[in-house]
């Protein structure tokens, strides 16, 4: 399993090699790229940053679930930090395994999660500002309740 | 007690970085988003949205604080790529 944070850009083809192995049939990958807008307002570049050492434990704990949820055999999970270019990858996440149906539903399911809960946060720059992204509700099981 | 307290994404932009309570009078997590919130009232809505870190491990409100913890007040993240769906 590879799990990193980067400040580089991110090797899609590195990862995708080294994620696979002579038994799997099928290697889903997701591939997160900086938009250059926000409903109609033109982004300049964004900002990630994160509570690292946290992050990075959530998503191994994130990778360790997948394998274990969705019987795939391999995850990887790159988010890059610092500053993002427009059409640059903020998020490559590859999974392997025998076959396909499974890397399909986990690689879903480890976006969806990872955005829901992986302390990471986003600052947009437009041409005419800068906003955070609000971000989505934590779930239940997360806030403070 | 004594706490160490990491903020991240618009609290930082508030807050700085980090802070070192040295005597906390409080004994819970939400005894720290209290006072915090009093502070910074101008934040609004966000103090309901925030999640806490205690130690790097996500803690309900009613958990309780000890000395030489490590706090991380969190808004809600915005990770991965795609646009989310409350932004305006």
């Amino acid at each position: 399993m590879q799990i990193e944070l980067v400040y580089v850009p991110i090797d899609a083809a590195a990862v995708l090699s080294g994620v696979k192995a002579g038994e799997d049939g099928a290697v889903t990958v997701f591939d997160g790229i900086v938009r250059n807008n926000t409903k109609g307002r033109q982004t300049r570049y964004l900002e990630y940053s994160a509570y690292e050492d946290m992050a990075l434990d959530q998503m191994r704990a994130l990778g360790a679930e997948a394998i274990q949820r969705f019987g795939v055999r391999n995850v990887a999970m790159v988010h890059r930090l610092g500053h993002l270019e427009v059409g640059e990858t903020s998020i490559l996440i590859a999974v392997a395994s025998a076959h396909r149906g499974v890397t399909f539903d986990a690689c879903r399911w480890l976006i969806d999660t990872l955005k829901q809960q992986v302390p990471i946060w986003k600052k947009e720059v437009f041409v005419d500002g800068a906003v955070w992204a609000p971000g989505e509700p934590f779930p239940a099981e997360i806030a403070l309740g | 007690m004594r706490l160490e307290v990491l903020f991240f994404g618009v609290l930082r932009d508030r807050f700085g970085e980090r802070e070192t309570l040295a005597q906390f009078p409080g004994n819970s997590v939400a005894d720290l988003v209290r006072y915090y919130r009093v502070i910074a009232p101008e934040l609004g809505e966000l103090w309901s949205s925030v999640a806490v870190a205690v130690n790097q491990q996500y803690s309900r409100a009613s958990a309780p604080l000890q000395n030489g913890d490590q706090v991380a007040l969190l808004p809600p993240v915005s990770g991965g790529s795609f646009r989310n769906i409350h932004a305006d």
